[in-house]
């Protein structure tokens, strides 16, 4: 089983510069979790306690994983997981 | 150091003075690699506040991928502040998560002259650097 997982620049030191990983599972919990045991430090830097940090953004093919179910999306074979650091900012 | 266009610099000006007194933001996509800002891309502002701005994640997606099918990356990400100076703020600095970008700053809270100016962001840290502008 293989889902794509893309990388943004700013957490590929995790994963030996890799702009693509792979993984499986069948929930995207599952998932950060298979990830992580081959790029230790990648999940926390996704995953606050039970739920995804609010400035990274996590897609499902086209989809904000947000709208879909957060951690508990269910995720399949051939499935690509985008993940994008959120821009933001303000004036304080 | 900063090296971009006229034409470029206006075009965010003229952004920031459109939305104000929201903050505009958006980014200037050239070749990966090159450090040369070269596409101008205005992003929505999700929040469309005065004091915060956030790319909209469905958005970000479609441009992220065009840059990559384009074999871009973001070379410049540039927000307005419309009533403090053009400096990143403990906000701007916690949230810069593109280390190879530019953060162009720029205040429209005087008017006609709108302060420009950029900055490297690295973990944490802010150096501002100058800026060099081509005709």
């Amino acid at each position: 089983m293989a889902i794509e997982v893309r990388i943004p620049t700013i957490l590929r030191s995790y994963t030996g510069g890799a702009k693509s990983v792979e993984g499986s599972g069948s929930t995207l919990d599952e998932l950060l979790s298979n990830l992580d045991a081959e790029h230790g430090g990648l999940r926390d830097r996704l995953v606050d306690g039970e739920n995804l940090r609010r400035f990274v953004n996590v897609y499902l093919n086209d989809e904000d994983v947000r709208f879909l179910g957060g951690l508990k999306t269910p995720v399949s074979d051939g499935d690509t997981v985008t993940v994008l650091p959120a821009v933001a900012g303000g004036a304080f | 150091m900063l090296t971009i266009s006229r034409d470029l610099q206006a075009k965010i000006i003229e952004h920031a003075r459109k939305d104000h007194p929201d903050e505009a933001c958006g980014v200037i996509a050239g070749p990966a690699g090159s450090d040369r800002p070269v596409r101008f891309i205005p992003m929505q502002n999700a929040e469309r506040s005065p004091t915060f701005y956030r790319f909209d994640s469905l958005e970000q997606l479609k441009v992220w991928r065009e840059m990559d099918d384009r074999d871009e990356e973001p070379v410049v990400i540039y927000h307005s502040h419309s009533a403090t100076e053009a400096y990143p703020s403990r906000t701007d600095i916690s949230y810069a998560q593109e280390p190879q970008a530019h953060y162009v700053l720029v205040s429209t809270r005087d008017e006609p002259e709108t302060e420009f100016r950029s900055y490297r962001i690295v973990d944490g840290e802010v150096t501002e650097e100058p800026v060099t502008f081509t005709e």
